[in-house]
């Protein structure tokens, strides 16, 4: 799949929360407010996967909520790009010895999966921001890598 | 008709689709930097539609395995050529329509009607649950707010005895009736307005496609290219639903003002034609800035019950009433 410079500068964001706590769902809602206004790079939340470009995984992943990733992920048209928002999506964090948690976000997805990491617990909105602005450096080092 | 008219309109009937689609993805980017600027935001900046639009036809266009496939993919491309039809009947700024004397004021409310249902056909065909809401909520809009429409469109065209949308953008309404008819066309031009974010499905009338409860209704399984296509029928039913809403109530021209009457010699033609052209353009960003950016920024969507209700009760006898007006106005001259 070709990449251009305009994808970058439109990604339209779907958001599914795998089980976390409900506290990087608020900071990732308070992003979009009027105060940090992620909208004028062009970053919209919409309602279904199969519109969204970015997946904005949240917490570590339930026993109940796997198929559920792993179904979205699928349903999201290639090209797209996983960003993990919070510590339990990359390490399971303080989550790390529940008998209800199947394990971090990485292990389960396909090994092509691009993801990104937004660390923090709960993570800023100044982070998940700065985060945006690593996908674009990782989608234009993707772009020389396809030259 | 001669060749030299068919030669002419065949070369409008090709730019035509390609300005309309220009124009609505401008006015869409304008419509969401002035949204932003209200809500004291920075805002996308405004050429952000045709990003979207180019990243949309990059990516992947997934076909779900539940729906029909010709109806899937042929909706969206009959709400675009509908809209793009549309716009090749209606006045222009200072043209007449390419089409004039092909059709009228009601092929083209038929061909407002035709993106809707294309819409609703393409949710239906879908094959999800979601999208099958969104297209039943779509059609209960669209039964809504063809009545308020449908009267301003009859009561103008019984002013003028004519359904012909030349003839009607030739004179501004206004000048046809007494301070009676003028009240009852400044009521009938309310309920117009009020028809246009409905028409547009924005808020408070896009519960078809209600992102926080329907996940995005009725486009629930569109992506990539047929995605794209849906985005351009909606920036081009914007321009066409502004300037029937100019042509109907505003079709007023700044030609006279410019040359100050001066002589019909090429300089001035082409200066009246500009300045024309800049105060048609101005119109419409004036008319979506009311009827869609402040209402979209001051109202939250209305449940489909009240919608309906909003469009059926209040707004009908507000339009009925108007016509009552302009009836009136005329049996008294």
């Amino acid at each position: 799949m070709k990449l251009t410079k305009t994808f970058d500068k439109a990604l339209w964001v779907f958001h599914l929360n795998s089980g976390s706590c409900n506290a990087c769902d608020i900071e990732i809602v308070a992003a979009i407010t009027p105060r940090y206004d992620a909208e004028r790079f062009g970053i919209k939340l919409v309602g279904s996967p199969r519109h969204a470009d970015v997946l904005l995984f949240t917490g570590p992943v339930t026993k109940k909520m796997k198929e559920r990733v792993l179904r979205v992920y699928e349903q999201t048209p290639d090209p797209k790009v996983v960003m993990v928002v919070g510590n339990c999506g990359s390490t399971t964090g303080v989550f790390y010895d529940s008998y209800a948690v199947e394990g971090p976000i990485d292990t389960l997805l396909p090994d092509d999966a691009h993801i990104l990491y937004v660390n923090g617990c709960p993570t800023r909105p100044e982070n998940i921001i700065n985060g945006v602005k690593e996908a674009w450096l990782y989608l234009e080092k993707l772009r020389g890598d396809d030259k | 008709m001669n060749l030299e008219r068919l030669l002419v309109t065949l070369i409008f009937v090709i730019i035509i689709p390609f300005l309309g689609i220009f124009l609505g993805l401008l006015y869409k980017g304008f419509d969401r930097k002035i949204t932003a600027m209200m809500q004291s935001r920075i805002g996308p900046p405004w050429r952000q539609p045709f990003r979207d639009i180019r990243k949309l036809f990059m990516k992947e266009t997934i076909i779900p395995e539940g729906a029909v496939p010709w109806v899937f993919n042929g909706a969206p491309l009959i709400a675009l050529a509908a809209s793009l039809i549309a716009l090749l009947y209606l006045p222009l700024g200072p043209f007449e329509p390419v089409m004039e004397g092909f059709g009228d004021l009601i092929l083209i409310l038929y061909l407002l009607a035709i993106p809707a249902v294309a819409m609703a056909m393409g949710g239906l065909a879908s094959g999800s649950p979601y999208a099958t809401v969104g297209s039943q909520r779509e059609l209960v809009l669209m039964m809504s707010y063809e009545l308020p429409l449908a009267i301003a469109a009859v009561t103008i065209a019984w002013r003028f005895e004519t359904f012909s949308l030349g003839t009607i953008a030739s004179t501004p309404v206004w000048n046809l009736v007494g301070p009676v008819g003028a009240l009852g066309l400044v009521f009938i031009a309310v309920a117009l307005f009020t028809v246009l974010p409905g028409e547009l499905s924005r808020v408070p009338f896009d519960q078809a496609e209600a992102e926080t409860e329907l996940a995005g209704g009725l486009f629930v399984e569109y992506s990539g290219r047929n995605l794209g296509v849906f985005y351009l029928a909606e920036a081009v039913k914007l321009v066409v639903v502004g300037t029937l809403m100019i042509a109907l109530f505003f079709p007023h021209n700044l030609s006279s003002w410019v040359s100050f009457g001066g002589p019909e010699i090429y300089g001035f033609v082409i200066l009246e034609l500009m300045a024309d052209i800049a105060f048609f353009l101005l119109k419409l960003l004036v008319i979506i800035f009311i009827a869609v950016s402040v209402v979209r920024v001051a109202l939250a969507r209305f449940q489909i019950d009240k919608a309906s209700y909003f469009y059926w009760v209040p707004m009908t006898l507000l339009g009925l009433l108007g016509t009552v007006l302009v009836v009136m106005d005329g049996a008294i001259i």
